[in-house]
């Protein structure tokens, strides 16, 4: 059940409407069988798997904290144990856990990587020994790596005693599978989401409005603009038949479809959670306002982003082996250097991660690495960037910025377009022809119209952008667009909920005619 | 919600809803030039008087019989529900809502259509469904119908069908926002040229030549709707050859016929005796015939029915006199108007698939 379907639509009626009905204390049960609901909608088989998951997330979890609280019970009641004693019980508690959440982590990322990267894995196999090896035909559940990540994080947090447990099954299960978050984000923190995710709400009209808007305007984003962007992406990132400054469009292009796209589906999910006073973490904060790479990655995708952090960065940085290989590269290597190679090496895997992450494929690797190698040069030429703003004090200034932000718009989008050629070959020989093959005018001879879109396509995209545009500087200047509607005579606010409605069944590129887009990020 | 606040939301609502109905009033497509196969299905409901002979089916019927010619001949007031490839179920969903407003003596129903198994095209689907009234026979009618990939609700919104035809909307669907002209005469689309038959491509074998068990399934339930309802149900064959109509079909037509105690009569091999002469009887090389085919056709056809069935002449009847003499003024207007284009331009300009605004 796509967010864009017209039975998602009735489907979120039914269980918004139903949500206000029931007793406040069915509420998160009703949420529980909506969302079971929703996926069984997607493919029976695909609860067998969000089943596995959760009951695996359950029972160690559970353990986890039993562990916990056994050793707690026990330094408690040995209070005369020695410093080492306690350390040694420590350890030996640590190691038990430490086994148990293997044991999760195991299943969980087993699971995913199987049934995600199983083909990619024979491709590549292939492809290195030239052998002919078939695909398998395997089952990939809708939303797979939000809500494993989501729910692996909720176990090592337990893992940490940085989350108490959820010892009710049926609550967990709602955690893992909530409905707006399951198919592309934002991948939730359990202790952020459960302290509005099961407690009851009263119909609250602000919050309610709120969330329709939210809605709506998330719906505006994706069918108005990203899905009418997507032929024109598509034909331009086709066969290689586009190259010059053709690149140079579809890399301006889908950067603006990508991000209507996934900050649409986003706005959805969070606006049906608001909705319901179920408040889920901000994924986004107007990342094309980024004056540099790092900046970006900070507003983009940010729970992904800091999921990354907390469970991979951070452990990896300070897990024995790289404790042993920071010190031994200081030793050898010098202060210099030596501090930057655990760095490096926990940032590479990072991205590494991150760009497997996004797709079982080559480009996405190329992709994730091509993100890093940026990072990691822009924070050694940072001294540099210091001297150059001491010297010529640009800093602060409106037109500096904005060329801060061109070039970090396009450095991204030009990284990106590993996401939407065939193959890395293809993609560097596109980016190549970007500086062999230029020619100007076909943003000025009419070569754009013939790209599946005509001119009242082209219109209804610049006005709609335009609109976007101004949303977001609004937010960047002042602040929540809706706060201020809301400020403003109830007929304003309604009046512009009543306008996206309206613009968005009218303009929206959906029905016959046009191809049912998934969003982007579904995939994965 | 504060107090306040209602009344606003309220109102935008209420505003909201008006401009969506606005909206699909202007963007659903008016069919009233070029294509206006579309508009067929509503014009019945316009009908000021009950009809004693109604023809059900596709452009075999809508395209080659006329209503006007078995008037002015015979006194049958006569109506063609017919549409763009109208599919047998949604032919007799047709006559499910045609026996809810009257009860005619006769139905025809033009049996081309039983060679389609399941529903096919979106577009003839619309054409045929959207100018239902509402109901259950419209509601059955859907759901029989619709592709893989169409969707009720844009039946019962036909906005969201069509929202994308803001960037082809033209003085039609501003002029016809709440009013459409009639485009058929009694059901009967009018075509004055000619375009002489020449010959069609031999008939290619088929793997399977039996109808499917949907469309006969319909039929059969088209059958016993006549029965039920005291209906003489009478099937045809137009006497168009291509697509062709093959041996086998005609003979599960007849036998379907003769099981049920049904009349069942193939056009085809009586053109000579109808007179027709497809060099100067058909406007597109013989798939149709043009308004002299279908003058003869329904002439030859009124007196057949009337040889076998008691159908009574309405002529002198006030209610019906009137009506019919509108009819026939409005035709005979358009078929001068068709001619004097013909003589002008050497073709239609205004009617027909490729016609432009006038």
């Amino acid at each position: 059940m796509l967010f864009t379907s017209y039975a998602f639509v009735g489907f979120l009626a039914l269980t918004l409407t139903a949500y206000y009905l029931v007793p406040g204390r069915w509420q998160w049960p009703l949420l529980l069988a909506a969302s079971y609901g929703f996926y069984w909608a997607a493919s029976p088989w695909y609860l067998l798997f969000i089943l596995v998951t959760t009951a695996s997330a359950y029972g160690v979890s559970l353990k986890l904290a039993d562990l916990s609280g056994e050793q707690r019970a026990y330094l408690a009641a040995h209070k005369d144990l020695t410093r080492e004693e306690k350390r040694a019980y420590r350890a030996g508690i640590k190691k038990r856990k430490w086994a148990w959440l293997l044991a999760c982590l195991f299943l969980n990322i087993g699971i995913l990587s199987v049934s995600k990267y199983t083909n990619f894995v024979i491709r590549s196999f292939n492809a290195l020994t030239g052998r002919g090896l078939g695909p398998v035909d395997m089952i990939v559940p809708m939303g797979i790596s939000f809500y494993t990540f989501q729910t692996v994080g909720y176990v090592i947090d337990v893992y940490r005693d940085r989350q108490p447990v959820q010892r009710d099954f049926f609550k967990l299960a709602l955690f893992v599978s909530f409905f707006p978050q399951l198919v592309q984000g934002p991948i939730s923190r359990y202790g952020q989401l459960s302290q509005t995710l099961f407690t009851p709400h009263k119909f609250a009209e602000k919050a309610f409005s709120f969330g329709l808007m939210r809605i709506l305007w998330g719906y505006f984003k994706k069918v108005v603009l990203a899905d009418r962007l997507l032929p024109a992406v598509t034909a331009l990132t086709g066969d290689g038949t586009y190259a010059g400054a053709y690149v140079l469009a579809a890399m301006l292009l889908y950067a603006f479809e990508l991000y209507c796209d996934f900050t649409g589906g986003i706005d959805i999910a969070i606006g049906v959670g608001e909705a319901m006073g179920i408040r889920m973490p901000e994924n986004f904060d107007l990342p094309y306002f980024s004056k540099n790479i790092t900046e970006y990655w900070k507003r983009w995708h940010i729970t992904m982003g800091t999921w990354f952090t907390d469970y991979i960065f951070y452990p990896v940085s300070v897990c024995r082996p790289m404790l042993r290989l920071s010190k031994w590269s200081r030793e050898h290597l010098g202060q210099a250097v030596g501090k930057r190679v655990t760095v490096y090496l926990a940032s590479f895997i990072v991205w590494l991660t991150t760009g497997i992450w996004h797709g079982a494929a080559w480009n996405f690797v190329v992709w994730g690495l091509a993100n890093w190698a940026v990072i990691m040069v822009s924070q050694e030429l940072a001294p540099l960037y210091e001297r150059f703003h001491r010297r010529f004090a640009l800093r602060g200034k409106a037109p500096y910025e904005a060329f801060q932000v061109v070039r970090t718009v396009l450095l991204v989008s030009a990284i990106r377009m590993f996401d939407c050629y065939r193959d890395v070959p293809l993609t560097f020989a596109m980016l190549k022809s970007l500086f062999t093959r230029f020619d100007p005018r076909v943003f000025t001879d009419g070569s754009l119209l013939g790209l599946g879109l005509d001119g009242a396509d082209w219109l209804v995209l610049t006005l709609g952008l335009a609109v976007v545009l101004a949303v977001s500087l609004y937010k960047l200047k002042r602040g929540g667009i809706r706060e201020a509607l809301y400020e403003k005579p109830p007929a304003v606010f309604y009046g512009a909920m009543g306008a996206l409605l309206v613009c968005t069944v009218v303009f929206g590129a959906y029905g016959a005619g046009y191809d049912v887009t998934r969003f982007i990020y579904d995939r994965f | 919600m504060k107090g306040r606040r209602w009344p606003a939301a309220l109102g935008v609502a209420l505003g909201v809803l008006g401009i969506l109905y606005l909206a699909q009033r202007l963007l659903v497509p008016k069919y009233q030039t070029g294509v206006v196969e579309g508009s067929m299905v509503a014009e019945y409901y316009r009908e000021r008087v009950d009809h004693d002979l109604i023809f059900i089916g596709d452009c075999e019927v809508y395209e080659n019989f006329s209503p006007v010619t078995l008037w002015e001949d015979y006194g049958i007031s006569s109506y063609i529900r017919g549409s763009a490839q109208q599919l047998p179920w949604q032919s007799y969903y047709l006559l499910e809502d045609t026996l809810r407003h009257e009860t005619p003596k006769v139905v025809v129903y033009n049996v081309q259509a039983l060679r389609f198994s399941r529903p096919q095209s979106e577009a003839y689907n619309r054409m045929t469904i959207d100018g239902m009234r509402w109901g259950p026979a419209k509601v059955r009618c859907i759901l029989a119908s619709m592709t893989e990939d169409e969707h009720f609700i844009e039946y019962l919104f036909p906005l969201l069908r069509y929202h994308d035809r803001w960037g082809e909307l033209t003085g039609d669907d501003v002029e016809h926002l709440f009013a459409k002209d009639p485009v058929t005469h009694a059901g009967y689309y009018m075509r004055a040229d000619v375009k002489p038959q020449t010959g069609f491509p031999a008939p290619q074998a088929l793997a399977d030549y039996t109808f499917g068990d949907m469309p006969m399934d319909y039929l059969g339930r088209m059958a016993d709707l006549c029965r039920e309802k005291g209906v003489e149900l009478i099937l045809i064959k137009a006497p168009i050859e291509y697509p062709y109509w093959y041996d086998q079909w005609d003979g599960q037509a007849a036998a379907f016929a003769a099981e049920q105690g049904l009349t069942y009569l193939n056009l085809i091999p009586l053109r000579q005796e109808i007179g027709l002469d497809m060099t100067r009887d058909t406007y597109d090389a013989g798939l149709h015939l043009n308004v002299r085919g279908a003058e003869k056709l329904a002439a030859w056809f009124g007196g057949w029915l009337l040889e076998r069935i008691d159908l009574p002449d309405r002529r002198g009847e006030p209610a019906y006199d009137a009506v019919w003499e509108e009819k026939t003024a409005l035709y005979d207007a358009m078929k001068q108007q068709q001619y004097a284009e013909i003589e002008q331009y050497g073709e239609l300009v205004t009617f027909g698939a490729n016609a432009v605004e006038g």
